[in-house]
């Protein structure tokens, strides 16, 4: 945690608080790179703060959000975890966003951690302003500090009925040296105002009525507009081009090649050329008009139709040993009652509704960037690794995000931007159109699999193989990497099932167009294949599938998953199969499993998942017609992810996940001919529409004091198996491969 | 909402650049946006969503697709719903634009976005506002709907945060507080 410090005793905090504030937290000094007109109008400073809280002689309290907002609602949940802690008034709470910053701690916005990671940091900056402010009042009241109490935004003395405001203390606050941490009482969970309420996100009013600024609508001083042709195949280079039909569209002023990058690609511009107009139409339609002559790549090759022929096959020889339990060759050895299954899950775009934009200006050997963003630092990192700068000489401000699940981690239009920006000499605005978006992904996987299994007499596997083979996404950072040992904690590496034997591999791949995170990663294809699998087992055992499940995952205890003595996720977050258990048999209980009867064309199906240290259970309904049109009436999904901030929007994140599932479970893919990506737009990159998704998403929260783990990915993993197998009950047709729509179900 | 006065305080991106005049096939046509007297005078075929964007400064309509696809963009021209990266600059001339800032008459919000904000419907919120002019065309046309209805209605408009249980809510909401 970093360190507390009272920062109102020095001369740091001219612009953001008025004088005699009282502002605690890491805050840090960031001097302006260079002084706009709105900066010599407040003093000439510039503040870039981290996590932190202040309060005005006015008694405001401002609260900064390290975290980007893309929907899940960390930018809400992290300074209300604190104002609970200050005692503040909430709906009076001023939220600043910060910068990037590596001072900040990690400010990239995935793998659902934000609460988890900062929940205790923002308890304890909070409950340390409430303990100075508390001691302020009675050295003021001359009271012992133990008779002062708070009440939202005031001290105060009970037995004497004094009372004063946070804004009156703020000025002897700021005068009190920090108290340790042990010294600081936290409230007990019984007196939280806030957390685990039903608090509506910050942004809503903003959100709702079109004021709330996201990437798209950022603007700097004299900016122009920008549209990216890049090269269709991964590392093609401009050859020679002609944009004399361009520079005859109206608004259109001049082209610009950006260079192509140096390998590994990482989070690079991908190169191409740049048409600059008086505003974004004007430089589409430039684009357009363009004639480029492009090299050849290594790439060109690349047909994704092709390559799932190598990765199956690579799926069927023995990979990488990932997890290792007994001896599953000894036991398929034995002979006996074998059970074997490929699948297959193709490459997937994020496609968020605000495509890439960025805004960014150089000067002066400096930039200065405005982006929706989920990691304002790999935004200094990248540019700076760009334009050859020191990464403190850029900074980024975050706006809000339209939608991010992992393609705002990577900000290679914001590179773009800064790019630009240093050819014109003016502010340049990026904009990506929604084909820019589908063709220029980093994408998700595509995945085969293979699974094997020796079945005994009680119908349970006696031994599990599974093997799974996918261009890594470590091969965006690294020429020639095959293996995705990051992938393997997602899903693969962590089978929760009382299996005696059983081994987990990894077969290598090559990747040929950019890979990157989508919203739960690999778990999506891991979860797909091994929850089917053993729907798959359960019904070859003439078993229902819920008390198969249960058996499989077996007594409740600590799955030993082999982690280091100094890895603190293992012990704060064990694997426990009690709480599996207990979100598959809720499950089971609020969908009525045992009374709803499948076939003729009805069905329902489970899958239970623990990923990003939270535990998920759903059960999907299908109707399946004549016409093989799928209808999904009803979802039932239980959620244990300990200690809740904000209830509402967990079950808000658990409805939209369903659906984001229900997308790439029905409709979604990506596929490569000749390496250019074949689909541009929602016409052919098919997303789920109101009234073909789930029809009613039903959310159980389990009550816990466990700490916090993660909402905002977990409910996608399990929803596709499940939906898988209400198929297979449904119709009695087995789908190994995802989108469900490529398949004939009836 | 933000800090710095770097990004209100920008009003016309082009400021610096001579605006260049459309010699070919330019027009000046004549519109109301939100009830206020509007002209442009350039590209014919610049869509409607970017003049509001761009140079007009509506910014709470967004940009999804291009092509009419998502719904991200609808504003009301005329009343009725249109998805503005659609409508040629031409093609608005003589009409009357309602955008996000203008749906409601006084301070107070719309019945239709009070309800968005009760049943706390956003997540990132990027497609909302196009949702939202949406379902208040909808509601005009149509005061009571069904769960059919609305799904039909409201299906051009894509939300990749998957909120669509709560939009349909929220209109269902809307439409007893209409009624």
């Amino acid at each position: 945690m970093n360190q507390i410090e009272n920062f109102s005793r020095r001369n740091f905090l001219k612009t953001t608080f008025a004088a005699g504030s009282f502002v605690l937290g890491a805050r840090l000094l960031q001097e302006p790179l260079w002084a706009s007109p709105a900066d010599a109008a407040t003093g000439g400073a510039t503040f870039q703060p981290d996590l932190f809280v202040g309060i005005a002689s006015d008694g405001t309290v401002t609260i900064v959000a390290n975290r980007s907002e893309m929907g899940c609602g960390s930018r809400t949940a992290l300074p209300l975890v604190l104002a609970d802690e200050l005692d503040a008034v909430w709906a009076k709470v001023k939220i600043e966003q910060a910068v990037g910053d590596a001072k900040y701690g990690d400010q990239d916005t995935d793998g659902s951690h934000s609460v988890r990671s900062f929940f205790d940091q923002m308890r304890q900056a909070g409950a340390t302003g409430r303990a100075m402010l508390v001691t302020a009042a009675a050295q003021q009241w001359s009271v012992p500090e133990k008779e002062c109490t708070t009440e939202p935004s005031y001290v105060v003395h009970k037995a004497s009925g004094k009372k004063l405001g946070y804004g009156e203390l703020a000025a002897a606050a700021a005068k009190l040296p920090v108290p340790k941490k042990e010294d600081v009482p936290l409230k007990d969970r019984s007196q939280w105002r806030y957390i685990g309420k039903d608090n509506a996100l910050f942004d809503l009013e903003d959100i709702i009525t079109g004021k709330a600024t996201f990437g798209m609508d950022a603007k700097m001083p004299g900016m122009v507009y920008a549209s990216v042709e890049h090269p269709p195949v991964l590392g093609q280079k401009v050859k020679s081009y002609d944009d004399k039909a361009a520079l005859k569209v109206p608004g259109v002023w001049k082209t610009l090649t950006i260079r192509p990058f140096t390998p590994p690609h990482h989070f690079q511009p991908l190169g191409g050329v740049a048409v600059i107009a008086d505003n974004t139409w004007a430089a589409f339609q430039g684009r357009k008009a363009l004639k480029i002559q492009w090299d050849s790549s290594p790439n060109s090759s690349y047909t994704s139709a092709e390559f799932r022929k190598t990765l199956t096959s690579t799926a069927r020889q023995p990979g990488k040993v990932a997890r290792n339990i007994g001896d599953v060759d000894a036991e398929f050895a034995k002979g006996g009652k074998i059970i074997e299954a490929e699948y297959y899950a193709p490459h997937l775009a994020h496609a968020s509704m605000e495509p890439p934009v960025a805004v960014a200006e150089y000067r002066d050997g400096k930039v200065l960037a405005w982006a929706p963003t989920q990691s304002p630092q790999a935004v200094q990192e990248t540019i700076a690794s760009v334009l050859g700068l020191k990464k403190e000489d850029v900074i980024c401000h975050v706006t809000l995000l339209g939608g991010g699940f992992g393609r705002k981690s990577k900000p290679d239009q914001v590179a773009e931007a800064a790019v630009l920006s240093k050819e014109l000499g003016k502010a340049v605005k990026v904009v990506w159109s929604r084909e820019d978006d589908i063709k220029f992904d980093f994408y998700h996987s595509v995945a085969a699999m293979y699974f094997k299994a020796a079945i005994g007499g009680d119908g349970k596997p006696t031994a599990w193989l599974q093997r799974t083979v996918f261009p890594p996404i470590n091969s965006t950072f690294e020429l020639g990497a095959k293996y995705g040992d990051d992938e393997m904690g997602l899903g693969w590496n962590n089978l929760p099932f009382d299996i005696p034997n059983h081994r987990a591999e990894n077969g290598p791949a090559d990747a040929h167009i950019r890979i990157g995170w989508l919203r739960s990663v690999a778990n999506v294809y891991h979860a797909f294949g091994i929850h089917c699998f053993t729907d798959e087992l359960a019904h070859a055992a003439k078993q229902d599938p819920v008390a198969y499940l249960l058996d499989l995952i077996g007594p409740p205890r600590i799955v030993d998953l082999g982690a280091k003595p100094d890895d603190d996720d293992a012990k704060t977050y064990p694997l426990d199969t009690a709480r599996l258990r207990r979100v598959v048999e809720m499950v089971a209980e609020k969908s009525g499993w045992a009374k709803r009867p499948s076939g003729a064309g009805r069905g329902f199906g489970i899958a239970a998942h623990r990923s990003f240290l939270t535990y998920v259970a759903t059960v999907v309904e299908v109707e399946v017609d004549g016409k093989g049109q799928v209808k999904i009436p009803n979802v039932w999904t239980v959620v244990d992810a300990g200690t809740i901030v904000a209830p509402d929007n967990v079950r808000n994140q658990f409805e939209g996940a369903a659906n984001f599932s229900t997308s790439l479970a029905l409709l979604s893919e990506i596929t490569v001919t000749n390496g250019a990506v074949d689909q541009g737009n929602f016409n052919d990159y098919r997303l789920v529409r109101m009234g073909h998704g789930p029809k009613k998403t039903n959310v159980y929260i389990v009550e816990s004091d466990a700490p916090p783990a993660g909402v905002g990915e977990p409910g996608v993993p399990p929803f596709a198996p499940a939906l898988f197998n209400a198929i297979y009950a449904a119709t009695g047709k087995r789908v190994r491969e995802m989108p469900l729509s490529k398949t004939k179900v009836v | 909402m933000w800090a710095t006065g770097h990004v209100e305080a920008a009003e016309s991106s082009l400021d610096s650049f001579e605006i260049r005049l459309y010699e070919t096939g330019g027009v000046m046509v004549h519109f109301k946006i939100n009830g206020k007297e509007k002209s442009f005078e350039g590209d014919p075929e610049m869509p409607l969503l970017w003049y509001l964007r761009d140079i007009a400064g509506f910014t709470g309509t967004k940009f999804g697709c291009g092509m009419a696809l998502c719904g991200a963009c609808t504003v009301h021209q005329d009343g009725d719903a249109v998805r503005s990266c659609s409508v040629a600059m031409k093609d608005v001339n003589g009409t009357s634009i309602t955008t996000i800032e203008g749906i409601s008459a006084g301070p107070e919000m719309h019945p239709v976005q009070k309800a968005w904000m009760e049943i706390k419907v956003p997540q990132c919120g990027y497609c909302q506002t196009g949702q939202i002019m949406q379902a208040v065309a909808l509601l005009k046309q149509n005061h009571n709907p069904s769960d059919e209805d609305i799904d039909t209605a409201m299906s051009g408009n894509l939300c990749r945060c998957g909120t669509y249980q709560r939009i349909r809510a929220a209109i269902h909401q809307a439409a007893k507080e209409l009624a």
